[in-house]
């Protein structure tokens, strides 16, 4: 006489399973706690606060960095001549007219600013986030004739226009990207909150 | 009743003693491709030795890393020499694995019966590079910082809108930050235990199925009256006594480097490490240590594709995944190089090239006509793999023998 007999397989097996899905699932929400964890703390959410640039004594052509949620940011004071060689350069960049939307809608323009002058960009490499060089001279040994100033990646040899409009045939896929900024006053650009179109 | 015997009876001593060592079976004819598996043990050892004595004196957080490490190597009594053989440990230990899966690609180690085996050496070679990875960051310097930068990066190119949320969630922040260093320590401190698990299962797998030799022969196939492979010697004393030799050559070298040359003119700390990090300013010229620039090479040889990198990290990452298939791939009758045709010879020697063509140029600043160089061996590379059915396949073998030769 087998051991089995009067033994009902199918209720046995149907509680088997039943056990293991119902740990399963207890397990399943016990890793939540430890995978949530990992999320950025309370404290670097708030360290991710708007930061005030000052750009008063920022000369022509001179480029002033500032921390936005850890990350750098760069307010570049681009020179007429500066100005005039972003239009030059539409046959060689990958997205001339800011169509992937790395901006706000008020800097999807021709500088890819709210004043003309004044560019305002997160200084992080679209590739993998190196921090590109800011190499404003015209036609360096390195870079060619054809350089009209803009930004070199040393990592991957990504480059950018003084716009942050990615060229075409680099590492990096799309432009840099245009932090939320608003001017709250003629020299002060806050960094990090929308102020709309001024 | 001997203190053996009592051991014995509660515990199989004697009995595991045996079965790996002292009548385990060796083929007589490895040779010096077959140092290097004892010697990544070794170099193991060292790295969790000398990596937990680290530990008792490094600070994991971005305001006292740099400094703390500054500290071993100027305060601590022989605090320097503990950190050069962690950091020496760290290149030797992929140098010996490469020419440990060398002498496997050569020898067919990874064929029928010894899949498995290849496929946890492969698992191993991956908890490695993250082990590394992540020690990588925690001297602070500005090249750990911003080659953490850059992997996690990897990360965020993930289409549909998981990559970003992805890369945040590993680092804890919106960039690498002390909440990056503080868990990468953690994980860095923890991983080695499983590596030395996964070097376990390795061992138990290779004693399931024997070792290979440079003949490819069975050995088991030709036994003695007593059931032993004739052509077989037991592991100990013969391989213990041959391997210390082979540990006595090595650690001739490694403290050589360790002593005299401990930064490996750059390859081994690369002096924009001797820099704090900082967040602000990506160092003029950065690359990744010597051992991940055969991959970085060609990460960067891909362009972007759609608007996003993701082509170029399925590439990487395809590089090393790659290694897994390599025992269906190889179609050849016959295991060794040795017996092996014209074709097989070609390739792995075509391949051993564009390995170190492609390391080289991942260490070098980025130029057009390098772009192209990488992109030329990143396609090698793959034809290396992705032709070995054929060229396995339909060259012509030679007769393999009955028994292994000296």
């Amino acid at each position: 006489m087998s051991i089995e007999e009067g033994v009902d397989l199918k209720k046995r097996r149907f509680l088997t399973v039943g056990t293991a899905v119902v740990g399963a699932i207890g397990a399943g929400f016990a890793a939540v706690p430890f995978i949530a964890s990992w999320n950025p703390s309370e404290r670097a959410k708030a360290l991710g606060a708007p930061e005030e640039a000052d750009i008063t004594n920022l000369e022509p052509g001179a480029l002033l960095r500032v921390k936005w949620r850890g990350k750098v940011c760069w307010v570049v004071n681009r020179t007429e001549q500066n100005i005039a060689d972003l239009k030059t350069l539409t046959d060689k960049l990958a997205d001339p007219n800011s169509e992937v939307p790395q901006q706000p809608p008020y800097a999807q323009n021709e500088t890819r600013s709210i004043k003309p002058e004044y560019a305002v960009l997160v200084g992080i490499c679209t590739h993998l986030g190196c921090s590109p060089t800011y190499r404003p001279e015209v036609a360096p040994a390195d870079l060619g004739d054809d350089w009209k100033g803009g930004f070199f990646c040393p990592c991957h040899g990504s480059s950018f226009d003084l716009a942050g409009r990615v060229y075409k045939a680099v590492p990096a896929p799309t432009n840099l990207v245009v932090p939320p900024h608003q001017y709250l006053s003629e020299n002060v650009i806050l960094i990090g909150v929308d102020g709309g179109a001024v | 009743m001997s203190l053996m015997t009592w051991i014995d009876d509660r515990f199989p001593a004697t009995k595991v003693w045996n079965e790996h060592l002292a009548q385990y079976y060796a083929p007589k004819n490895m040779n010096f491709w077959y140092f290097f598996g004892s010697l990544a043990m070794l170099v193991l050892v060292n790295q969790i030795v000398t990596g937990v004595w680290l530990a008792m004196m490094y600070k994991p957080s971005a305001a006292d890393a740099f400094a703390s490490v500054e500290y071993i190597m100027r305060d601590v009594d022989y605090g320097w020499l503990i950190r050069y053989m962690h950091s020496t440990g760290a290149s030797a230990f992929f140098l010996v694995v490469y020419f440990h899966m060398f002498r496997a690609l050569i020898y067919g180690s990874y064929q029928k019966p010894r899949e498995l085996l290849w496929i946890i050496g492969v698992l191993i070679y991956l908890a490695m590079m993250a082990t590394a990875f992540m020690g990588y960051l925690l001297p602070w310097g500005q090249m750990s910082y911003w080659g953490a930068q850059v992997i996690v990066n990897l990360f965020a190119a993930f289409p549909f809108g998981i990559g970003e949320p992805l890369s945040i969630w590993i680092r804890g922040d919106y960039v690498i930050s002390d909440a990056t260093l503080n868990r990468f320590f953690a994980l860095h401190f923890l991983l080695p235990f499983v590596l030395a698990a996964l070097v376990f299962l390795h061992i138990v797998a290779l004693h399931k199925v024997g070792s290979n030799n440079p003949d490819g022969v069975d050995i088991k196939k030709v036994k003695d009256e007593n059931g032993i492979p004739r052509d077989g010697i037991a592991f100990h004393p013969y391989y213990t006594v041959k391997d210390s030799v082979g540990v006595g050559v090595f650690l001739i070298f490694f403290t050589g480097v360790i002593f005299f040359w401990p930064d490996f003119g750059g390859l081994f700390l690369e002096p924009p490490n001797f820099e704090p990090a900082n967040p602000l300013k990506t160092p003029e010229h950065i690359a990744p240590v010597w051992y991940f620039t055969p991959f970085y090479a060609m990460l960067r040889a891909v362009p972007p594709m759609f608007s996003s990198q993701f082509p170029g990290v399925i590439v990487m990452f395809a590089a090393i995944l790659i290694l897994f298939f390599v025992p269906w791939l190889d179609r050849s009758p016959v295991k060794s190089i040795r017996y092996k045709g014209m074709l097989s010879k070609i390739a792995i020697a075509i391949f051993v090239v564009t390995f170190v063509v492609l390391a080289w140029l991942g260490m070098q600043s980025s130029t057009p006509a390098k772009t192209l160089l990488a992109q030329i061996f990143t396609a090698i590379y793959f034809a290396f793999f992705l032709l070995m059915p054929f060229y396995t396949k339909m060259e012509k073998t030679k007769p393999v023998p009955e028994r292994v030769t000296s």
